[in-house]
């Protein structure tokens, strides 16, 4: 009887084992995820590609009405002097119209220049200028179609064109990312 | 047995009791009781492996000379086509291989289907099946990367984009994939790496999908049970010579599209370099993808189109357990036949309107079509099962193919 007794009571109690079992298995876990980091990590964009990701334009040579596309972090961004028609329409445009409300103010600095990251929010495509229904751009990849702003209104794209980050280093050059 | 392989000389009788590997083929490849009514439709296993074994040689070869860097790879395939000896023939071999592949597999996949082969006790063949599938979908697509030309680089841009739908983390993921902040050469180099990789684990897979096989031992077009010795039939030299018959015509069709029109089955945009300025007019997948693709565009929301195409894939694997009727071989089940059908001419329309533009009167067929693919499935497979009779099931494999005089000879000698 007493032994049983005893048995039970260190049954109950953690035990040497228990901490063991625990450390050891905790540990291990731990070093598991550590080691398992860098093999994860190395995939992500890396130092040089980081190290190239901002770029001068210099905008004098763009009339309005016209556009470039400029290379950026390997991305086309479209840097567009819009015509008084084009920014006239995009701030008329009601809120409550789109899939991603925001207003043309939001998404200019200057409302003559429209910047953004020429890539379809869709799945990636480069959507073509002064084409679709809302005389903005167009992607023939799944029929996304965007207006002046670069703002979604019709087709499969979930958002707006992106706007990145940018600053005016003067009245003729902006500098992007 | 007494035809069990017994080593005969010394040094025989000594490697196989230290590893008995020949005991081992010859048990699985050459005595291996088989029922003696096996199709051709059973002949694509065999094809199958050996389209695997094709491209894994001619990948092999292509990999000495191909270059996987995004400013030389595109210059190193052409250098393939123009200079390497022989060069032209090796990329047409394993580019029309990959198409090739894909035939055979979906035919495989359709006697499957229609002879119920996925059914108790086979469900782990089929599922380990649709792993192989799903692999050999990603190893197709890297591969189609490695030119880059411009059907490479968009379709690659399109494709791991789907990661993007993600909600929350869908842009830390794509950028993870690519390595950068847009397809670039460090995708390349990765897909290189994946490209080579994967054929082995499929090769590791198929290994298992013929264990799995070897334990209940193959269905058959009556879809019942056989009686080992009785119905079955050694499967060398019955079956070999059988698979061999079906390899050498798959082989002359295989060559005619190798000789004759390497490039019908292949898009010509992509003989253009690779540009992330400019998006070709069209973007289409390989054909083997365009089912797939139609389901992709038939949903109009970004993630939810990701996760219709994804599941379209996924459902497969379920589908031991989404057919409710114990009748394995559509012959015998008269109802589940026309369904059965129907998917077939299904998936073959999402495949033609894959290819389409996604407007208009294609867009709404397309949604009718995966409508349709998805309620096969889940609704129509589980019902039949309650709602139909079955046809009678013969007693044996040999009583449909003897005439009425035979079995009574037969069942006159029995008595
Ligand atoms: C499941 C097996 C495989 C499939 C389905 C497959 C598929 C493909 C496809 C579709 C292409 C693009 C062909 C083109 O348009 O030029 C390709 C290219 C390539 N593959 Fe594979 N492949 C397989 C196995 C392998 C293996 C095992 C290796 C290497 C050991 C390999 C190495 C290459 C190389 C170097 C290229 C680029 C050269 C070229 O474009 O022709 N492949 N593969
Ligand atoms: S990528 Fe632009 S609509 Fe699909």
């Amino acid at each position: 009887m007493d032994t049983k007794k005893d048995i039970d009571a260190a049954d109950a109690k953690v035990t040497r084992r228990d901490f063991l079992y625990l450390t050891t298995g905790s540990f291990t876990a731990v070093g598991a995820g550590a080691l398992a980091w860098p093999f994860i990590s190395q995939m992500n964009p890396d130092a040089s590609v980081k190290a190239l990701a901002s770029t001068e334009v210099d905008l004098s040579p763009i009339m309005p009405g016209q556009s470039i596309t400029i290379l950026w972090r390997g991305k086309p961004v479209f840097v567009r002097r819009r015509t008084e028609e084009e920014i006239a329409e995009a701030q008329a445009v009601e809120q409550i119209d789109l899939p991603d409300p925001e207003t043309d103010e939001t998404r200019v600095q200057k409302p003559e220049w429209l910047v953004m990251v020429g890539v379809c929010t869709h799945l990636g495509c480069i959507p073509l200028g002064n084409k679709g229904e809302y005389n903005g751009w167009f992607c023939p990849c799944h029929g996304s179609h965007y207006d002046t702003s670069g703002r979604i209104r019709k087709g499969p794209a979930p958002k707006n064109l992106e706007i990145p980050n940018y600053v005016f280093l003067n009245d003729n050059t902006i500098k992007i990312g | 047995m007494s035809d069990d392989y017994q080593p005969q000389s010394a040094v025989a009788k000594w490697i196989d009791k230290r590893l008995p590997i020949v005991t081992l083929f010859s048990g699985h490849l050459m005595q291996f009781p088989t029922p003696k009514n096996l199709n051709y439709w059973w002949t694509f296993g065999g094809i199958l492996t050996f389209c695997l074994i094709t491209q894994i040689i001619t990948g092999l070869v292509l990999a000495m000379h191909y270059i996987a860097d995004a400013n030389l790879a595109f210059a190193s395939v052409e250098h393939i086509m123009r200079d390497v000896n022989y060069g032209w023939l090796l990329r047409y071999i394993h580019a029309t291989g990959a198409s090739m592949f894909f035939i055979a597999v979906y035919l495989h996949m359709a006697r499957s289907l229609f002879y119920g082969s996925y059914k108790e006790p086979r469900e782990l063949i089929w599922i380990i099946g649709v792993f192989i599938f799903l692999l050999m979908v990603a190893t197709a697509f890297m591969g189609y990367v490695l030119p880059w030309g411009q059907m490479s680089f968009w379709g690659a841009t399109v494709i791991t984009n789907l990661f993007s739908a993600v909600p929350f983390f869908g842009e830390a993921i794509t950028n993870w994939l690519w390595g950068d902040y847009s397809v670039s050469g460090a995708l390349l180099t990765r897909f290189f790496t994946l490209h080579y990789l994967m054929p082995f684990l499929i090769f590791g897979l198929v290994i298992l999908h013929i264990w799995a096989l070897h334990v209940p031992g193959n269905n058959n077009p009556e879809g019942i049970d056989v009686v080992k010795g009785q119905d079955t039939v050694p499967f060398h030299p019955h079956y070999v010579v059988k698979d061999v018959l079906a390899l050498v015509v798959f082989m002359i069709i295989f060559a005619g599209f190798v000789f004759f029109s390497p490039n019908i089955l292949g898009h010509s945009d992509n003989y253009i370099q690779a540009n992330p300025l400019q998006t070709p007019e069209h973007i289409v997948p390989e054909w083997y993808f365009l089912p797939f693709y139609a389901i992709l565009r038939a949903i109009p929301d970004k993630l939810g189109g990701v996760i219709a195409m994804v599941s379209a894939i996924a459902i497969l694997a379920f589908i031991p357990w989404l057919d409710s009727s114990k009748v394995r071989s559509c012959k015998y089940r008269p109802l589940y036949r026309q369904f059965y059908w129907i998917l077939i001419i299904d998936f073959i329309v999402l495949g033609y309107l894959g290819a389409q533009p996604a407007t208009g009167i294609y867009l709404i067929l397309g949604r009718l079509a995966t409508l349709y693919y998805f309620l096969h499935f889940i609704l129509v497979m589980p019902l039949i099962g309650y709602i139909e009779k079955p046809k009678p099931l013969p007693k044996s494999i040999s009583e449909p193919v003897l005439s009425k005089e035979e079995q009574l000879a037969k069942s006159g000698q029995m008595a």
